[in-house]
């Protein structure tokens, strides 16, 4: 059975409930309960027509929800046997779904959440293990949000901006246990991209399939970090880099440029290097500067000393860095780089050894804790 | 079954015979030691012992209640403290003997020179959540 197929109608299942009076709530726990359903018979009897098969069994799932409720709330006017359309969609059902689960009203964890489960059609286990917390914590993160959002209309529109935030953070939690959540985001973004005509859908795509094709290099078979310029090129994923160089071009023609169509063409100067001196790092910088005007985050000027330090020379890096505050993230990781680049290599181990201290996950405190090995055993030779 | 604590720590634990800082060692020397934690767990995952498993940062920060309305005190971190943890592994198993033998092979862990680190780690029983039935006969 292809799961990926399965996954793929939710949200299509879940407006068609929608649309015939199941609210929200009710509804999204009635196709969760198809799928798992689908999961469990599709193996050995698969349907003719999928998509009809998960809506008439969510249908009778919702309407026996309905059934034992009845009593005290009193809905049996969704009970005729026939359903009664809903108005007309004046947008597409797809769209208003992201937007309901990418709510301002959410918290960024229980939009992540809600977002995988009714659009992305994962079941709260499959949640649960890629975030690494209990099934029975998930699912009360999943019922919260639901009740937060009970209130919102259907057909209220949204800001493209949240949804896309929700998909950012997804792809970036990346892959522990057995769901792949960058491809699930990448999947979810270009649900989006067909639902939406936006350039920064286009470029959040764009950066998310250009930063994909690098995956397979990025981590050694022990699973130690490996930096960009020491990656095996070869082992890229060229299709991957041409869809998402093929995107950006067209977002960029539109002339509407943001923050993700602005990182996606510094993800993509990286992929157009056959190897790493080949960088075209001045037209990176230029693409710092671009994003600066539009976020001014530090981190987006941290990243900058690092390009201007390649672009430049090192010292210009190090006076790039020398402006910005030493408490911000990896900070002691860029300036150990700089000095290393620099030829200061004992202040450079002793910086890595510092990066090391206050880096936030395991993989880059095991690299920053061998770089410093690697210039401490250099330098006692 | 019983659940026990196998706990790192940064500060704290009695000084080991090779105990020199990670960033001392050459690379290869820390791939090895990564490599024998990973092994470690995942030859406790094989055979049924394996609770979890979790490294922390050594920065933390205390914090304490202020009353009614007002936001909690901070403090630290404290670059003095005694006790830091480093990270601890929770296991499953059949007696105290075995939890003191595999916190043993832990401690085994390569180091500098790629010999054994002796690193003292403390063992902690959980406290269980209930009695067992037939222990308890009158309840």
């Amino acid at each position: 059975m292809n799961e990926a197929l399965l996954r793929s109608l939710t949200p299509s299942v879940l407006t068609v409930l929608v649309r015939r009076g199941a609210d929200f709530a009710a509804a999204e726990d009635a196709v969760q309960d198809a799928l798992v359903e689908a999961l469990r018979v599709w193996p050995a009897d698969p349907p003719r027509d999928a998509k009809g098969w998960l809506v008439t069994v969510a249908w009778r799932r919702f309407l026996d929800g309905v059934r034992a409720d009845t009593a005290r709330r009193r809905r049996e006017d969704l009970l005729d046997e026939e359903p009664v359309p809903g108005p007309a969609p004046a947008v597409d059902d797809t769209l208003q779904l992201y937007f309901l689960c990418a709510h301002p009203s959410l918290t960024p964890s229980s939009a992540v959440a809600l977002t995988l489960r009714a659009v992305g059609g994962l079941t709260t286990r499959q949640i649960a293990q890629a975030y690494l917390v209990p099934e029975a914590t998930m699912a009360q993160r999943i019922s919260r949000a639901k009740r937060t959002v009970s209130g919102v209309r259907f057909d209220q529109p949204g800001d493209v901006a949240t949804v896309l935030r929700v998909l950012y953070l997804v792809f970036n939690e990346g892959y522990s246990g057995d769901v792949d959540l960058s491809a699930e985001a990448i999947r979810l973004t270009r649900q989006l991209a067909a639902a939406v005509d936006h350039p920064e859908v286009a470029g959040l795509l764009a950066l998310m399939l250009l930063h994909h094709a690098r995956r397979a290099a990025r981590t050694a078979p022990d699973g130690s970090l490996v930096p960009l310029a020491e990656q095996d090129r070869g082992r890229w994923d060229t299709a991957s880099i041409a869809e998402g160089v093929g995107i950006l071009q067209a977002a960029l023609a539109r002339d509407r440029l943001g923050e993700f169509q602005a990182q996606a063409a510094i993800a993509a100067l990286h992929a157009d290097a056959p190897t790493a001196e080949e960088t075209d790092w001045v037209q990176i910088v230029e693409w710092y500067d671009e994003l600066m005007r539009l976020t001014d985050s530090p981190v987006v000027r941290l990243n900058r000393a690092v390009a201007v330090g390649e672009a430049d020379g090192p010292r210009a890096g190090l006076a790039a860095l020398a402006a910005l505050d030493d408490s911000l993230p990896r900070h002691a990781a860029v300036a150990a780089y700089l000095h290393e680049r620099d030829g200061d290599l004992a202040r450079a181990a002793r910086l890595y050894a510092e990066a090391a201290r206050k880096a936030t996950n395991l993989a880059e405190r095991d690299h920053l804790t061998r770089q410093a090995a690697r210039l401490n055993s250099g330098r006692r030779q | 079954m019983a659940k026990y604590l196998l706990l790192k720590h940064y500060r704290g634990a009695p000084a080991p015979c090779n105990g020199a800082p990670m960033d001392q060692w050459t690379p290869e020397e820390v791939s090895a030691h990564i490599q024998y934690m990973h092994d470690f767990a995942a030859r406790l995952e094989k055979t049924g012992e394996f609770v979890d498993g979790q490294a922390l940062a050594p920065e933390g920060t205390w914090v304490r209640y202020d009353g009614e309305g007002r936001p909690p005190v901070t403090d630290g971190p404290f670059a003095e403290t005694k006790d830091l943890i480093a990270g601890w592994m929770v296991i499953d198993v059949d007696s105290y003997d075995r939890a003191v033998e595999l916190a043993g092979e832990l401690s085994a862990a390569p180091g500098a020179g790629g010999k054994p680190i002796h690193e003292w780690l403390e063992v902690r029983p959980f406290l269980a959540a209930t009695p067992a039935t037939t222990e308890c006969p009158h309840r």
